[in-house]
């Protein structure tokens, strides 16, 4: 009776699992600029790729590390990291891969043309051991090379010396080749059509070298610009998936019988900086000081600004506050620190007046309108709140394309920004934004030129410690220092909503990558 | 002119044709009527509006997002409900108007001026001077008006010292549209003035030896006129409209000052998501507005044209 039960439960089970072969159709606001994955290092573009392409290392469904085409690895050496390769493994034109192939990637992701370069940059040579072992040798101890290489896909080196496409090519400026348009990688999907702009159509892999959840055979990609057009073609039935939701209209798709919202948080974490290096503000009506030097007015700032309002009312909801410049998710996050200073305008005030500006002062403040969630809104809500502690702000918003070369030349007072730390790691933001600004990209977004000595020392420090407790004080240690100095003003982390039809099973990455092999449609 | 005679002066217009087809026109007397009620809301914002939206700490956003009255959860003092930042929509469209009428007329103004004095020149006078003013006015409309406005932005910025950007970006808006949209004035004006230029008047006015400049200002520009004045109270809503788009770009006024077409704009966003009363009341107000100014520039047409009395 036992047995018979459990041929029934294998039977039932088996059937859930084979179901019907499927189409996808999954819809963004963008598109992929190219179909070579060292292209542009954004995350659309390298979502869609992943499809197609794989990494050595890669990203479970809670971000874990899981083995792709590296089956395992170990540090031999300080600087020296040995991945065993998985056997058996084809490019989709039928060409095993090899360890010549995990050079050829690396030449080819630190060439001219490539935007990969960042994830390759720590890495001296690659030697080959034998056909399936490569030795990654860095130029300083590298303690989480594993965590930093899950999108630098793997290229095969046959193909691209066939079709003539050895080195990436800028498209952003008009130049194409081979792999601008097709495709070959080891990933469960295949690029069966590709118009760019228009749609992609993605096939699944019928040689691929393990079993995947997903039930799609071809999955099409659409990209769909306006927010409000997207939403439509949706609710209408054109397409089976969409993302980004617009906030605005998250309670109208959930209320729609067939369709489902799926929100979460999102590693990014939307912040306010402060130019604290110049003498005098470059828009501000304070004269021969900079008001930002002084603690006591971050502070002030800080306290003004009542985020629970922001997150509830100009998010919707879909944010979630945050005391520490980076999100739970990313390794080194300091939980007991993400407290934020409570809102107080009252106190406030007083720190104004403390600091010598009892009648509060005039500053001019940099935001995106089509960068982040609601951004122009945020700032606006800012501006409101910093009003009624008498600090007027006059607002400049513009959009992505004028803003970023404007604040990235450090020609700002007060501006917004976003940050996701790339490698899942506290280093990444520790090195990008809180170290000072020095050679080799160190503090290239630190756009208010924050300085501390000891952050300055602990950096390197975290970049090299391979004990993992010793590395984890010292980032907690550096975060506590960021925070008592108010270097930024952490506001929150915006949630990613996805909408799609109630037949849709996928898995929302809190890096917003969306994995076609986990897409499951009943 | 002494006190005395302007009622004199008035009376005596009150009296003349023009006034007399505005009281016999029904159409001509409600825009008339609406206009004057709008340009009194605008100018009078300060004074009659429940509140000032670009007042900043005055903003609350536990006030955001509530229905006009009637509809269950306004609260009130919100007679057309807020937008996002809690802004209440009467007082945001009665502001926004102040600038977007401010832009739309005087912007409309430069390129009328700029467009008229072109195209009179450039028809009369023909021959090599045409040509160049043509050939320029071509150039020009190849590109998007857009892109001349973020032009002249640019350059502006580049000149002016810092601390003087945000007082003159209403200024550089006005430009920007202005200098974008003289052409289609030039191009109309000059044709008319083919047409006009070898009719009897000219040439009699050219053979008692009116200076080419009289004969142009004085005989000509009445007689052009008709189109430019439809054309400009169709360009009013453009310019409008236009100064929306490029406050969305960085170059005009910041989202804290929204103009009316920033507000639709903004508003738009909310549409789907129920909160139509965002930007429908300041959509509904431009429409008002800007049909108002047509109907009148409609009227003003006929009333001038000779032959249609």
């Amino acid at each position: 009776m036992n047995r018979m039960k459990a041929v029934l439960a294998a039977a039932i089970v088996a059937g859930a699992l084979s179901a019907q072969a499927a189409t996808f159709r999954f819809a963004d606001q963008g598109d992929a600029i190219s179909m070579d994955p060292y292209a542009l290092n954004e995350s659309l573009q390298l979502t869609l790729m992943a499809n197609v392409y794989e990494p050595l290392v890669g990203r479970g469904k809670q971000l874990e590390l899981i083995p792709i085409l590296a089956t395992s690895w170990k540090q031999t050496a300080p600087t020296v990291w040995r991945f065993n390769l998985r056997k058996d493994v084809k490019f989709h034109d039928g060409t095993p891969f090899t360890a010549d192939d995990v050079i050829f990637s690396y030449e080819r992701a630190k060439s001219d043309g490539s935007d990969m370069k960042t994830y390759v940059g720590p890495i001296k040579e690659i030697k080959k051991i034998d056909e399936l072992t490569v030795d990654i040798i860095t130029s300083e101890p590298f303690p989480i090379l594993p965590d930093t290489i899950n999108v630098w896909f793997m290229m095969s080196k046959a193909w691209c010396e066939k079709n003539n496409a050895m080195a990436p090519v800028d498209v952003r400026k008009g130049k194409e080749n081979a792999a601008t348009l097709k495709a070959n990688g080891t990933g469960p999907f295949m690029i069966k059509s590709r118009e760019p702009g228009v749609r992609t159509v993605f096939v699944a892999n019928p040689g691929y070298w393990t079993k995947v959840e997903s039930n799609v055979t071809e999955a099409v990609f659409t990209p769909i610009g306006n927010a409000a057009t997207r939403v439509a073609a949706l609710i209408s039935g054109d397409i089976d998936m969409m993302e980004p939701a617009p906030l605005q209209d998250l309670e109208r798709l959930s209320a729609n019988p067939g369709l489902k919202v799926l929100q979460g948080p999102e590693l990014r974490t939307i912040f306010l900086g402060m130019d604290q290096s110049r003498d005098e503000l470059l828009y501000s009506n304070v004269k021969g000081k900079n008001p930002f030097k002084d603690r006591r007015v971050r502070q002030a700032i800080y306290q003004a600004i009542d985020e629970n309002a922001i997150a509830h009312t100009v998010m919707r909801g879909a944010a979630t506050p945050s005391g520490v410049m980076i999100a739970p998710g990313i390794r080194g996050f300091p939980k007991d620190l993400n407290t934020r200073l409570p809102f107080d305008p009252a106190a406030a005030k007083k720190l104004l007046a403390e600091a010598g500006y009892p009648n509060g002062f005039e500053v001019g403040m940099n935001c995106p309108n089509d960068r982040y969630v609601n951004d122009a809104a945020i700032c606006q809500a800012v501006a409101a709140m910093l009003a009624k502690i008498d600090v007027k702000v006059n607002l400049m918003v513009e959009t992505k394309v004028t803003y970023f070369p404007k604040i990235l030349s450090r020609d700002t007072s007060f501006y917004l920004l976003g940050w996701t730390p790339a490698s899942y790691d506290a280093h990444n933001q520790i090195f990008a934004i809180l170290m000072s600004p020095g050679p080799s990209g160190r503090g290239q977004f630190n756009l208010g030129s924050y300085v501390n000595k000891r952050i300055d020392e602990l950096g390197p420090q975290i970049a090299s410690e391979l004990e993992q407790q010793k590395r984890e004080a010292m980032i907690h240690e550096l975060y506590k220092i960021h925070a008592d100095d108010i270097g930024h003003i952490p506001l929150h982390q915006q949630a990613l909503a996805w909408a799609m039809k109630k037949n849709i099973d996928l898995v929302q990455l809190p890096d917003n990558f969306d994995f076609l092999k986990w897409v499951v449609v009943r | 002119m002494t006190t005395a005679a302007l009622p004199g002066r008035l009376a005596r217009w009150w009296d003349g044709d023009l006034a007399y087809a505005f009281r016999h026109s029904p159409v001509a007397v409600v825009s008339g009527l609406v206009l004057f009620i709008c340009l009194a809301a605008a100018l009078l914002a300060p004074w009659i509006a429940p509140h000032n939206p670009f007042d900043l700490a005055t903003l609350n956003l536990s006030d955001a997002l509530t229905p006009p009255r009637g509809l269950p959860g306004s609260k009130p003092g919100y007679l057309l409900g807020t937008d996002d930042q809690g802004r209440d929509v009467l007082s945001a469209i009665m502001f926004g108007a102040r600038i977007s009428l401010l832009v739309g007329v005087a912007a409309v103004a430069l390129a009328v001026g700029i467009g008229v004095s072109l195209g009179l020149v450039a028809g009369y006078a023909g021959g090599r001077l045409d040509a160049v003013i043509m050939r320029a006015a071509d150039v020009q409309l190849s590109f998007p008006a857009i892109l001349i406005a973020l032009l002249i932005d640019g350059i502006a910025r580049a000149v002016l010292p810092r601390e003087a950007h945000g007082e003159v970006a209403l200024l550089v808006l006005v430009i920007a549209i202005g200098v974008s949209n003289w052409p289609q004035y030039a191009r109309t004006v000059r044709g008319s003035t083919l047409v006009e230029k070898n009719k009897e008047y000219v040439q009699a006015a050219r053979v008692i030896g009116v200076t080419p400049g009289a004969i142009v200002f004085r005989h000509l520009l009445p007689n052009v006129l008709g189109p430019v004045l439809v054309l400009a109270t169709i360009n009013i809503a453009t310019a409008i409209v236009l100064e929306a788009t490029l406050s969305f770009l960085g170059v005009g006024v910041p989202p804290t000052r929204p103009s009316l077409g920033t507000l639709i704009r903004v508003g738009n966003d909310f549409l789907f998501s129920g909160e139509w009363w965002i930007t429908i009341f300041p959509g509904a107000a431009l429409v008002i507005l800007v049909l108002a100014i047509n109907l009148l520039g409609d009227w003003l047409r006929d009333a001038l044209n000779p032959r249609l009395q």
